[in-house]
């Protein structure tokens, strides 16, 4: 029978809490600048320009259809050979996990805003409203509404995403778990204990999402 | 009609085509001041599309929509002689046959919201003023309520105070009535009948006969894209000249 040592596990709590923050740090990093490149995309998708269509289409393909370890692993050790320079693992890191949430977003707002009822739009210009102003007060708020649990729902796998930077030695939870294996020698305990961490972080945010699914049917 | 009086829209040599679809062919038409412009016909004989035509709801493939003697041109902003879309709209309201109220705002707020972000209004003076747009129509009682908590009646009435409360120089009706359950008709053809009698301009387009013939001061009957009589209530409805039109109200009388 295993004999359970968590307080070995323990005594490098330090470890796990300086990995929890960075994954926190790279996951609030690249769902901000993902979010950006996502509404972009989005709006690229929907744009009269046929050029722009494609470009925001071929980058959107590229990255959903490949693995995002491929892409982090390509970043740090292949496009450096590109540029002629290296590139900090924060960098390539950051970058990958940007571009690929970015490509799921973009997806995810695309489909919000074409959800919604192209009369709105036609009422908001009857009104003399630009295009802008019609998207920015009258789509975008409706849209929001509709695309928030596919948007948390993206987010939670980008969290659980964020692991993978473990592969260039980035001091994440995954990686710290193993820093903390390697100085226990107690596999069972540490990647248990990091299974736990995410497990609780994560829990709440699926929840709420369903929570709030449920109250926007209501609602509607 | 007073000849000295300018239209406040005039539609000449207006076609539209969607794909092969030639969906209005050389429509001739003006507006005028005060006028209630009824526009009857079948389904898909364009009457939807020529209102849209007035407002650029849809841009005309070939032809010339001028309002107030200017050009209107394709563009949001008014460019040399030329009305743009956004100056046009401003003073062009429409009403949509499915409402198409905004869901996550109140009806205060729905009715507001065009003086505030359009003509830069302060909010306080915009809601006063949509305030009084919606007493207009009877919704006193509803300035707080969303649109989901409405009825369909009271939902156009609040799509009516909406194009109201821009303080347009003409407004469009599009089937306003289409999407109602008929016991709810009458109260919504009752608003249009007290602005037209305020002296508001407007095209709509209308199944029911009985009010184009009561509220409005000229009928267009309209027959595979094209104006196919002009007239008086009285004289299109009444006595129609064409076959066409005779087939057509025969089943309202039906």
């Amino acid at each position: 029978m295993y004999h359970w040592d968590f307080y070995t596990v323990l005594q490098s709590f330090d470890l796990f809490l300086v990995g929890i923050w960075t994954t926190f740090l790279y996951t609030i990093g690249s769902i901000a600048i993902g979010g950006v490149i996502g509404l972009l995309v989005a709006f690229a998708r929907l744009s009269r320009f046929a050029v722009l269509r494609i470009l925001a289409r071929s980058y959107q393909e590229i990255f959903r259809c490949t693995p995002l370890l491929m892409q982090i692993l390509w970043a740090y050790y292949a496009l450096p050979l590109l540029l002629g320079f290296t590139i900090s693992n924060t960098a390539a890191g950051l970058l990958m996990l940007s571009l690929y949430v970015g490509s799921f977003y973009a997806e995810i707002f695309r489909g919000g805003i074409n959800a919604i009822d192209k009369g709105q739009t036609e009422a908001s210009l009857a009104v003399g409203m630009s295009a802008f102003q019609t998207m920015r007060y009258i789509v975008l708020p409706q849209a929001v509404k509709k695309m928030m649990p596919a948007f948390i729902n993206q987010s939670v796998i980008q969290v659980k995403n964020t692991s993978l930077l473990y592969a260039i030695s980035i001091a994440e939870l995954t990686y710290m778990t193993s820093v903390v294996n390697s100085e226990t020698y107690r596999p069972l305990e540490a990647y248990t204990l990091a299974g736990i961490m995410y497990f609780v972080l994560l829990f709440p945010l699926t929840q709420f999402a369903d929570m709030y699914e449920r109250r926007m049917r209501r609602s509607d | 009609m007073n000849k000295s009086l300018q239209p406040v829209m005039s539609v000449r040599g207006l076609n539209k085509h969607f794909g092969t679809l030639h969906a209005l062919k050389d429509i001739n038409i003006d507006v005028m001041p005060g006028e209630v412009l009824g526009i009857i016909g079948p389904s898909g004989s364009g009457k939807s599309t020529l209102i849209r035509c007035l407002n650029r709801m849809e841009t005309p493939s070939d032809g010339i929509v001028r309002f107030q003697d200017r050009e209107v041109g394709n563009g949001f902003k008014s460019k040399g002689g030329n009305v743009g879309t956004g100056e046009l709209r401003r003073q062009v309201g429409m009403v949509f046959q499915h409402f198409n109220l905004f869901p996550h705002l109140t009806v205060l707020q729905n009715v507001a919201i065009g003086p505030i972000k359009v003509l830069k209004q302060q909010r306080a003076e915009a809601e006063a003023f949509a305030r009084t747009q919606l007493d207009q129509v009877g919704l006193s009682d509803k300035y707080d309520a969303y649109p989901s908590q409405l009825s369909g009646g009271q939902k156009q009435r609040v799509a009516i105070a909406r194009a109201l409360a821009m303080k347009p120089e003409m407004i469009l009706l599009d089937e306003v009535t289409s999407a109602l359950d008929p016991e709810l008709v009458g109260e919504v053809l009752q608003v249009i009948r007290k602005l037209a009698a305020d002296g508001m301009t407007m095209v709509l387009v209308t199944h029911e006969m009985a009010f184009a013939a009561d509220v409005a001061s000229r009928v267009v009957f309209m027959e595979a894209g094209r104006i196919a009589e002009v007239g008086t209530p009285e004289e299109i409805l009444r006595s129609p000249k064409t076959e066409r039109l005779k087939s057509f109200l025969a089943r309202f009388h039906a």
